[in-house]
């Protein structure tokens, strides 16, 4: 069927749609995001959810204390190395189907304080982030903005066939390994299986 | 596991008090203000020993100063204490002034008066809201707060391109001098702050649970307080007057007429007046500094931003946070960097008396203490 003849269809009061878009239309315009800052993108994090930018607006004002009833992590803020284990652990707890959205140059890079030596240059090295927004710190709007890229990512996803989402293949491990803090930094120092950057040859 | 120190809640035994249990609060909590941890132990619902755990969100904020130039160093101070970045402005450009002896246009003192003031509206009604919310009210307050705070940030926008990253100030001055419409704008808003005030209290202040929940609860003496280095309105609410807008007169504030709040008691509740009392002390503070604005520069035409470098020395320069005295010492050997700077972050310094403020009561308790503290984890942990 082609659009026109559905767009004819729903004119007439019919909806014709698959159990595909339904569902991920349901899942995409109801997000739980886990109630979790660690700096300063956490207060614009927040400001998101008050009155005059109103993250109800997406269906993704319920956020919740607790992992295991969130399906989205915002890391928020400069991820330390002492915090890392723990927003994995974190990760962890949450069910799938979940997402992360990085917000800020620091849960993207390190941001500003790249240079120390306490902080994780990136959340990608531990998990799969979906959305980077970037910014020091990204407005609320930003933040909308990261928020409906997801949707629209959440809507395209699919529920069989060769380009099925991850969280439906059984052989995507849901958890992943938690660092440990090691000796000089965390072992491993970035998850082998999720982050591979290019090694840049360097002239001798 | 090895990643957090043990589990989260564990029967631990005390020979005096039988079975005690630890739990484990944070650093990922709702109502620790961000990564904080506290390691409590119980005796039934009475705490017997606290012990808050920082360090997760340890940026180096300091190395990393020592390795950039004294004006490269200035954005970093935004985000110590990510609610103020105006007054962190003002402290690092105090105790950079000092060291290089760098004197200051009458136009840029009273701007910075009035970045300060504003600075600390936002960050006390932020307490309010976020106290509340460790109440268990959620979020009527802090949305109350937060549309307050839009308007002031928006004039922070619109004057320095950033809502919370600021980076207005600078040695010897501010960085853009606000127009007539911003000052009008901005006078408008502190005229009718009183009126939000009003409401806000009339909502608040009277409340019972409030009144049941915060009084008589975290008390603090004044001995404990001045023997632990508390200050800002923590230790004024226990009825030191102290104040350093007052004791130092930094800036232009022996010029300003306004009042020092004390408290009595030094408990949660008085800690909580103070923030609303010290609001309307700034609407006045700001009233004035709008009415005697001078005109003129308001750079120092000698001051030296790119290539600075002060003498060899050392400074220390302080003043009236929101949250209490917030200093920066320097010492310079010379050379484009500092050779050794330090802050002195009220936020750290206050929390040290969390324990005893919480001994003896209950651990939904020691939450709204933690909220009446006024705490901004990246200042503790820097
Ligand atoms: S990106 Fe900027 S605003 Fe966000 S946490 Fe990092 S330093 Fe703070």
């Amino acid at each position: 069927m082609t659009d026109a003849e559905r767009e004819e269809l729903r004119r007439h009061g019919i909806l014709l749609t698959s159990l595909e878009e339904l569902y991920n239309w349901g899942r995409s315009n109801s997000i739980w995001p886990l109630q979790f800052g660690l700096a300063c993108c956490a207060i614009e994090m927040i400001a998101a959810a008050t009155a005059r930018f109103d993250i109800a607006r997406f269906g993704a004002e319920i956020f919740r204390p607790s992992p295991r009833q969130a399906d989205l992590m915002i890391v928020s803020g400069t991820v330390t190395k002492k915090m890392a284990p723990l927003v994995v652990r974190l990760w962890n707890q949450m069910p799938e189907p979940k997402y992360c959205i990085a917000m800020g140059a620091c849960a993207i890079s390190g941001g500003p304080f790249k240079q120390g030596y306490n902080v994780l240059k990136g959340i990608d090295r531990y998990i799969p982030v979906d959305i980077y927004i970037p910014g020091c710190p990204p407005r609320p709007e930003a933040l909308l903005h990261g928020l409906t890229q997801l949707q629209a990512k959440i809507r395209g996803e699919h529920l069989a066939g060769p380009d099925q989402a991850q969280h439906l293949r059984p052989a995507n491990p849901g958890e992943l390994p938690i660092p440990d803090y090691g000796a000089h930094d965390l072992e491993p120092p970035h998850n082998p299986a999720r982050f591979s950057p290019p090694s840049l040859p360097r002239k001798a | 596991m090895g990643a957090a120190a043990g589990p989260l809640v564990r029967a631990v035994h005390d020979e005096f008090h039988g079975d005690l249990l630890e739990v484990s609060m944070g650093p990922q909590h709702p109502s620790t203000h961000g990564v904080f941890r506290m390691v409590v132990t119980l005796d039934g619902e009475r705490i017997v020993k606290l012990k808050p755990v920082f360090g997760y969100l340890h940026r180096n904020h300091e190395k990393i100063a020592e390795g950039t130039s004294y004006l490269g160093s200035m954005p970093y101070t935004d985000r110590l204490d990510y609610l103020c970045s105006m007054s962190n402005n003002w402290a690092y450009a105090l105790a950079v002034e000092k060291l290089a002896g760098q004197p200051v246009p009458d136009r840029a003192q009273y701007l910075r008066v009035i970045m300060a003031e504003l600075t600390r509206l936002v960050n006390h009604m932020c307490l309010v809201g976020f106290l509340f919310n460790d109440l268990g009210t959620s979020f009527t307050p802090l949305l109350y707060a937060f549309r307050e705070r839009e308007k002031i940030l928006d004039l922070f926008e619109s004057l320095s391109g950033s809502r919370m990253m600021c980076n207005y100030q600078r040695f010897g001055g501010c960085r853009v001098d606000p127009t007539p419409e911003w000052l009008a704008a901005a006078s408008a808003l502190v005229n009718n702050f009183p009126r939000f005030l009003d409401e806000y209290e009339t909502m608040l202040t009277g409340n019972e649970i409030m009144l049941a929940r915060t009084q008589g609860i975290g008390r603090l003496n004044a001995q404990q307080a001045i023997n632990a280095g508390i200050t800002g309105p923590g230790l004024r609410a226990s009825g030191v007057d102290y104040d350093i807008r007052k004791v130092d007169g930094y800036g232009f504030y022996p010029r300003f007429d306004f009042r020092v709040p004390l408290g009595a008691h030094g408990d949660t509740y008085d800690r909580y007046m103070m923030r609303v009392l010290e609001m309307r002390e700034s609407v006045k503070i700001l009233q004035q500094a709008f009415r005697d604005l001078p005109a003129g520069p308001i750079m120092d035409p000698k001051a030296k931003l790119r290539g600075f470098r002060p003498k060899i020395g050392e400074a220390y320069g302080r003043l009236e946070g929101p949250k209490g005295e917030l200093g920066f010492h320097l010492i310079s050997d010379g050379s484009p960097n500092p050779y050794r700077y330090r802050v002195r972050p009220p936020s750290l310094i206050n929390l040290t008396l969390l324990e005893e403020m919480s001994l003896g009561h209950t651990i939904a308790d020691a939450v709204v203490i933690l909220g009446s503290i006024d705490i901004v984890l990246g200042e503790v942990d820097r």
